[in-house]
């Protein structure tokens, strides 16, 4: 791929990017969330068409039209979430698509044995073809879509952070299969932001940012220091600011909270005019913790108490005593895309926006515009749709709903995934400011709790940090007494 | 890029949503031309054929009120024909009620309180029509059954019920009373042309004004975008979602039981309990046709009414045309599929 440009409006996601695979080559690419990892990979798979740039494939021009004329060309991705069809067998979903017909019959029995011979490359001899996917584990459905793969004799296999949702043993096993499939000839271009695995798999590495390449070489002879510092690209000081603060009287305190699943176990104590960051692994039981104490989830066993307020309440009554929260995944939950800024924003606290319990539209946009222009927001107006938004400006709206209602104590969940590193440190900078408060303003100052898979962002904003394992939150420490690997060690309970 | 513009953005996005509902007024004003050319002897634009097409589409127009909410939260309500009918036999058993005289005899309710009996077959109608819709949101919130299903299950149920009331027959009012007049001509007749409209459409413009009002100005009616456009981020604001869908349901009862008033009107103040059969997909088509979208979040209740006059054109005229009933069914099933392709077009073009 060579000198690739993409752009979404006034996005530009791709600036340039070159890549190159060999065969039977593992070939990582790295890079920060927001970096174009995904989207460069999506125009590979022929769901985005570049604007400028080109693809070529065994040496001759490629341009995919679509996702199935890519897979025809044998290019076959493995995305972080798995698309099976849950309902059907393993051996309808490892040949979706293209099922052996007759005069449009389907012939069952060379289904079967081509899904056969499919699973056991990927080591799954024991399976029947027949079981429906939404009878296995993660990892076997994660086999499945590999399988798949297999099946359409793939020449370049693309897997995006595919040990996100795995047991480490699950994860040895599936190095032992990308190993054996590279041997077999098979490019594979593996994405991922842990660089031991980058070391454990790759022969050679790739680092994108900011939508461009940035390097790339022989992983054998690049140490994890020289990929981080391409991956950052700058001074990790100036990304996040950390002024004086002045924590004051508790906020929040959870006693042993429980929920039915996870956690098993939190206990904290946030103040006032402090950052609590929550690190830990995917699915330890951290976004379950804002859950809980915010209202989304019911509480199993502990206590919970908010000010003056203990025990459970709903989510309604949490924003009434001054808590608001950020959901993890702002497309499906943290905003209404098809609505405008100024409704989303305004939608905890529609009141005061007209007598009694009216709304008028455009006393909505007037309270939004302060907000849009101190965080600031960037669009044409508060009428504009969220969906016409950048990742990060959306983001930005989900933030500035705490700050119009008002709220004392924020949860966030992952801030900041996704999304650019310009709108990233005007988060960073917005939360340092309502930590330290501004007393000459009348701010008081606010309790942040930010949970984040992001090491470097916690380490660089917050006062103390506490680490969720299986759904057991650690002591929260002084930030002078984390560094990355022990905060590493400690999510995957090694310490 | 700054925040102010050269342009007014005000402007642009505002003049957006007027131009989706101007797009659909002018599909209006084609669909009506063509008739009122191709309809021999200028017969379809006569008054009394103007006030026919106003008077059929209230119906529609006014149980459409309710289904624009339902909608807009990405729901359903198949029921509303049964409610329909059952708000019609409700008002026509009440009107049949009958007490003991002052000489022991049973006599009519009605003929005791000619005005008050009507009110109270009004107010019967209502409750029960609500209640229905109630039960719907219940089962729909309560135990997160999906609205399609529920509404389907309640449209058996409603109809069966107001056959029931009726003992499978028509109930024939002992006496006429204002509910049976609510629809009665009025430009066409000299008596009442002083109304300018028949009493059923004049309920049926304040009802649009204060649903209008109600989804534009009203915590509730942002509420009910919201939810359409994403439960969980109305939930994570702690926006009241089952609340929000049961009053959504039991408005759609509500307007109903004022739709099944003007159709015991329109067919002459008899309690049919076979009445509004299939008007569900009138209803329903008349709201996508305005523009809502079945995914939710999507709809205006501006537009809904220019959906239900399209839908009314269309089946009126095609009567006059002499076009066989099967030709008229295939135009109106052919219209819906083509107003929604036409939205799903345009919104590809912006996105």
């Amino acid at each position: 791929m060579r000198g690739i440009h993409k752009r979404f409006g006034a996005t530009h996601a791709l600036r340039g990017v070159n890549i190159s695979v060999e065969p039977g080559e593992v070939m990582a690419l790295v890079g920060e969330n927001g970096a174009g990892k995904s989207t460069l990979m999506k125009v590979l798979s022929g769901a985005h068409a570049p604007d400028e740039g080109s693809l070529f494939l065994d040496g001759s021009p490629y341009t995919p039209g679509n996702p199935l004329h890519a897979r025809e060309q044998g290019i076959a991705m493995i995305y972080q979430e798995l698309s099976l069809a849950p309902h059907l067998s393993v051996m309808e979903n490892i040949l979706l698509g293209i099922e052996p017909t007759r005069r449009g019959l389907i012939l069952w029995d060379e289904m079967k044995s081509r899904a056969t011979a499919a699973l056991s490359t990927v080591g799954l001899h024991k399976l029947s073809p027949e079981t429906p996917v939404n009878q296995l584990s993660i990892a076997h459905q994660q086999l499945i879509e590999i399988a798949r793969a297999v099946a359409l004799d793939c020449r370049v296999l693309v897997l995006d952070e595919p040990t996100s949702s795995l047991a480490s043993k699950d994860i040895e096993k599936l190095f032992a299969l990308v190993r054996s499939l590279s041997e077999k000839g098979i490019s594979v271009i593996y994405i991922s932001h842990f660089l031991e695995e980058v070391q454990a798999l790759s022969h050679r590495y790739t680092v994108l940012r900011d939508g461009e390449t940035v390097g790339s070489g022989q992983t054998a002879e690049a140490g994890d220091e020289t990929i981080i510092s391409l991956m950052v690209g700058r001074d990790v000081n100036d990304l996040y600011p950390r002024s004086q603060r002045n924590p004051g009287s508790i906020a929040l305190r959870t006693n042993q909270l429980a929920g039915i699943h996870k956690p098993r176990s939190a206990s904290i104590q946030l103040r006032k005019g402090e950052v609590l960051g929550i690190a830990g692994l995917v699915g330890a039981g951290r976004t379950e913790f804002l859950d809980i104490l915010f209202g989304l989830e019911p509480i199993a066993s502990g206590g919970v108490t908010i000010g003056t307020f203990s025990g459970a309440a709903l989510p309604a009554q949490r924003w009434q005593q001054g808590v608001g929260m950020v959901s993890e995944d702002r497309k499906t939950q943290g905003l209404a895309l098809g609505l405008s800024i100024a409704d989303n924003l305004t939608l905890p606290k529609l009141d005061e926006l007209g007598p009694g319990r009216l709304v008028i539209p455009s006393r909505q946009v007037k309270v939004c515009a302060p907000w849009i222009e101190r965080i600031p927001i960037k669009c044409q107006s508060a009428r504009q749709s969220v969906s016409d938004l950048s990742g990060g400006n959306q983001q930005k709206v989900a933030i500035a709903r705490l700050l119009h209602a008002d709220v004392d104590i924020l949860l966030l969940d992952e801030p900041t995934r996704g999304i650019d590193v310009g709108s990233k440190a005007q988060i960073y900078q917005l939360i340092d400011s309502l930590a330290q408060g501004d007393p000459s303003e009348g701010h008081e100052a606010k309790a942040v709790l930010i949970v984040s898979s992001y090491l470097p962002e916690l380490l660089g904003i917050c006062d103390r940090i506490a680490v969720m394992c299986r759904g057991q939150l650690s002591e929260a420490k002084p930030v002078e007494d984390w560094d990355e690997r022990q905060l590493m060690a400690t999510a995957i309970g090694q310490e | 890029m700054p925040n102010a513009l050269k342009t007014n953005p005000f402007k642009t996005l505002q003049s957006k949503a007027w131009f989706n509902l101007g797009a659909r007024f002018l599909a209006l004003i084609i669909v009506f031309l063509f008739f009122a050319i191709f309809v021999e002897d200028g017969k379809f634009y006569t008054l009394r054929n103007l006030e026919n097409i106003v008077r059929q589409s209230s119906v529609y127009a006014t149980a459409a009120l309710g289904m624009t909410f339902v909608i807009i939260t990405a729901g359903i309500d198949l029921s509303v024909g049964s409610i329909i009918a059952l708000a019609v036999v409700v008002v026509a058993w009440t009107l049949n009620i009958q007490i003991d005289g002052p000489n022991g005899e049973l006599v009519y309710l009605v003929h005791q309180y000619p005005f008050a009996t009507p009110l109270l077959a009004c107010v019967l109608a209502i409750a029960a029509s609500s209640l229905v819709g109630l039960f719907n949101g219940a089962l729909i919130v309560r135990l997160k059954m999906v609205p399609f299903i529920v509404t389907l299950g309640s449209m058996g149920i409603i109809r069966g019920l107001a056959k029931g009331i009726a003992n499978e027959r028509d109930i024939y009012p002992p006496e006429e009373t204002w509910i049976g007049s609510l629809m009665d001509p009025t430009l066409t007749n000299k008596a009442k042309s002083w109304m300018l409209l028949p009493a059923g459409v004049w309920i049926l413009i304040v009802c649009i004004g204060i649903a209008s009002f109600i989804l534009k100005y009203t915590r509730f009616g942002r509420h009910v975008y919201a939810v359409g456009s994403n439960e969980e981020t109305a939930r994570l604001c702690g926006v009241p979602v089952g609340r929000t869908k049961l009053i959504v349901y039991a408005l759609t009862g509500f307007f109903c039981a004022l739709a099944g008033f003007m159709q015991f009107s329109y067919i002459g103040g008899v309690g049919q309990p076979t009445t509004g059969i299939m008007y569900e997909l009138f209803v329903i088509a008349a709201v996508i046709i305005g523009g809502a979208s079945f995914s939710g979040g999507e709809g205006s209740i501006l537009g809904t009414i220019i959906g239900a006059l399209i839908i009314t054109i269309l089946y009126m005229g095609g009567q006059q045309m002499g076009w066989p009933k099967w030709v008229q069914e295939m135009v109106i099933g052919g219209i819906i599929i083509l107003a929604v392709a036409v939205d799903r077009l345009r919104h590809r073009k912006l996105a």
